[in-house]
């Protein structure tokens, strides 16, 4: 289709196409920031090395910078003293950015109900998958990703002026 | 955007023990907690001069998730999963230790297959401990293929520990008085299995590592201690041991089924980076010999004891009996009656001497639980080994310290 | 050798005026605490107790005096246990501090502080080491509800 013959209906058909070809390539460059605490690190370090091996989602170089990093994964609990950190780190990660709780105690405080521990990072910043478990198995974190992707796919990217 | 707002007023949750510099050309930063080399829950405020580290002081307490109130508001069984999540790198280690502890307080005496099958996955944890640590600790030194291979042969620990637990990491397989259950068909064949993969994958560790000049400029008289220093401060494990001391609770007081075995207490020379790495990768070959041993040992008979204080009765009884009905009732609602009085117990765990002290009333729910935490005693006395180093030493002398952030802070 | 250790210090203690009796395989003492520091030091010097293992604090809200300070000790000569308990009041939870005799002490005692309130005599690096600054309480007071919270960043709406 020749956009120049249609001068008002191509303008809404190249932004639907642009988020898709933008989703499709964000959704397979994804920069994890490790912010390991807990028990689920261990599974943390099987799902990046080589029998679950999240690089072929595209998600297996970890950032240990903020800034470098658009997706952020709290894997394990989250206590009130780390809390600060956590908000800190987000804060200081660039646009677009993905949170993800591996495991119940980022989810929901898990099994600690107590004076220590944050009941769920969702009280201070927005999460966008969850993953249960604790500590999850490898697959339901490669679910979860997977989940993620098709989130990152399906949603709008603004990246340039509307004019694209 | 509202969440910026807010980013400047955010408190800080330690006070560091200095904040000027001693002399006039120090500078003093800030390592951790989100930091790559320091686990996620570790803080370092050092004072450097230069690369040189002059003061140190180590903060810790970012994963502290109040495991010793919550002990006080469960029964003594429903405690299991939180005891798994204090070294949760050998959670079999820690059941075993707190079952142990709460056994003596019952006098209640454990079967003899339960005695060695505890054993040896003691053992068996014990090697995936290490590995985690030597893993961890190399992979921070830039050894990405040591790190792969140590990361497989324990992904097959952990599948093969879940075929018998349920579970890849934290498994909840101590009972009070005995196990979970049995193992399953077979079990022992695959142990085998893994156990002669583990000499082919640790044959190359040990090619990739013991000689590399890297490695050992890197760990080498690097966060060096001496014996009576490290006594001074609490070091037990194979800290301790890389100074050269032969201290090891599975020989000195003799636990489980260790006076039966035979094993050597490897040790170091220096006490440095370079000692604990060694230490480790001996170990896990010292424990690779007791497994072998107690594979043959293994004799068969009940896991449980037969003492209804503390073991659930069959679940066919509980269907067709009441007694046994009320007994499960009790079991589960009031927990077992532990008798009033403390007692304390020490079990040789991956990092040290894992003590759990315990107190009880009399009822089913513990008054106080107290965890003598190995990582937690290493912390204190953490800045010791990394004054006077370069800043880049930080980072190897911490890995191999081996924080495990569930244990240390509880 | 380590029983005869043991019951050597037994004795010994027991002249003191301690009680002092043998359970689940350690030597369990209770001392005054103005005793504290001596016995300490009589059992590192005298008996060669170099490892301290751990220092806590068990809280009895209806006894009075309300709390036990407890220590426990390991020979790494003798491989044996001693340990320590001394009671102090609700209203003035101060025993000596053993940082002197002891690195390891150090850091526990900071725990030991901030979790039950025992203070400690002559250690004046109290500051919380498992909590955080600005922490109200002490959490492993009976009195202290197990689910109060007092979070640092405010929650999102």
């Amino acid at each position: 289709m020749n956009a120049g013959d249609q001068k008002d209906g191509a303008f809404e058909y190249l932004t639907t196409r642009k988020d898709e070809l933008v989703g499709w390539a964000r959704k397979f460059s994804l920069f994890p920031y490790p912010f390991v605490t807990a028990c689920c690190a261990m599974e943390f370090m099987s799902v990046s090395s080589t029998m679950y091996d999240t690089d072929r989602f595209g998600a297996a170089l970890p950032r240990f910078s903020p800034r470098q990093s658009d997706l952020l994964m709290v894997v394990g609990t989250i206590t009130h003293k780390q809390a600060p950190v956590l908000r800190r780190v987000y804060e200081q990660m660039c646009e677009p950015k993905w949170v993800m709780a591996f495991g119940v105690c980022a989810t929901s405080g898990g099994f600690y109900q107590n004076y220590a521990a944050l009941q769920g990072i969702d009280k201070i910043i927005p999460v966008d998958v969850y993953i249960p478990g604790c500590p999850p198995r490898p697959e339901s974190v490669i679910d979860g990703i997977m989940q993620l992707q098709e989130k990152i796919a399906g949603s709008s990217h603004p990246i340039v002026s509307d004019r694209f | 955007m509202t969440v910026r707002n807010t980013s400047d007023n955010l408190p800080n949750p330690v006070r560091p023990a200095f904040d000027t510099p001693s002399t006039e050309d120090g500078v003093i930063v800030n390592i951790g907690p989100s930091h790559p080399a320091t686990h996620g829950t570790l803080q370092i405020i050092a004072e450097l001069n230069g690369e040189r580290v002059v003061r140190a002081d180590v903060h810790c307490g970012y994963l502290h998730r109040g495991f010793e109130k919550e002990c006080e508001a469960h029964t003594w069984h429903t405690l299991i999963p939180f005891v798994d999540r204090l070294n949760y790198c050998s959670a079999l280690i820690n059941n075993f230790a707190y079952c142990d502890a709460v056994e003596t307080l019952m006098d209640v005496e454990i079967t003899p297959r339960t005695r060695y099958l505890r054993t040896l996955l003691s053992e068996y944890s014990r090697i995936a401990d290490h590995m985690t640590c030597i893993a961890a600790s190399v992979m921070e030194l830039g050894a990405m293929t040591a790190f792969l291979y140590l990361m497989t042969i324990r992904d097959w620990i952990y599948e093969h520990l879940a075929d018998l637990t349920g579970a890849r990491v934290t498994y909840s397989y101590g009972r009070i008085g005995g196990l979970a259950h049995d193992l399953p068909e077979g079990w022992l064949e695959r142990l085998e299995e893994i156990l002669d993969e583990y000499e082919e994958y640790i044959g190359r560790i040990h090619g990739l590592m013991d000689r590399n000049r890297i490695f050992i400029d890197r760990t080498r008289d690097v966060g060096v201690i001496s014996t009576e220093q490290a006594v001074h401060w609490g070091f037990t494990g194979p800290i301790l041991r890389s100074t050269g001391a032969a201290r090891d609770l599975r020989r000195d007081t003799p636990y489980l089924a260790y006076s039966e075995l035979d094993f050597e207490v490897p040790v170091g020379i220096n006490g440095d980076n370079y000692d604990r790495y060694y230490v480790r990768m001996r170990e896990m070959d010292e424990s690779v010999h007791m497994i072998r041993q107690l594979m043959h040992m293994l004799p068969k008979g009940p896991i449980n004891v037969d003492d209804r204080r503390c073991t659930f009765p069959e679940k066919h009884r509980v269907y067709t009996e009441i007694e046994s009905l009320i007994n499960h009732f009790k079991l589960v609602i009031d927990g077992p009656q532990v008798p009033a009085g403390e007692v304390y117990r020490a079990h040789e765990a991956a990092n040290g001497e894992l003590g759990f002290y315990l107190v009880s009333d009399g009822t089913g729910t513990p008054h106080r639980v107290h965890v003598r935490a190995p990582s937690f005693v290493h912390m204190g006395g953490l800045h010791k080994l990394l004054e006077g180093y370069q800043l880049a030493d930080v980072v190897s002398t911490f890995g191999t310290m081996n924080m495990i952030g569930g244990e240390c802070d509880r | 050798m380590s029983a005869d250790l043991l019951e050597r210090l037994r004795a010994r203690l027991v002249d003191e005026g301690r009680e002092a009796a043998f359970a689940h395989g350690l030597l369990a003492v209770q001392i005054p605490r103005e005793a504290l520091l001596d016995t300490a030091k009589l059992l590192k010097e005298g008996f060669g107790f170099d490892l301290f293992l751990d220092v806590t604090a068990v809280d009895w809200p209806d006894r009075d005096p309300r709390f036990d300070v407890v220590y426990h000790f390991y020979s790494t000569r003798d491989h044996v246990r001693v340990r320590l308990k001394t009671a102090v009041t609700g209203t003035d939870p101060v025993v000596d501090t053993l940082v002197p005799l002891f690195g390891a002490a150090a850091y526990m005692e900071r725990e030991c502080h901030e979790m039950l309130g025992i203070g400690f005599r002559g250690n004046d690096d109290l500051r919380p080491i498992l909590l955080y600054e600005g922490f109200e309480g002490h959490p492993l007071r009976k009195d202290y509800p197990k689910e109060r919270e007092q979070p640092l960043v405010r929650y999102r709406e």
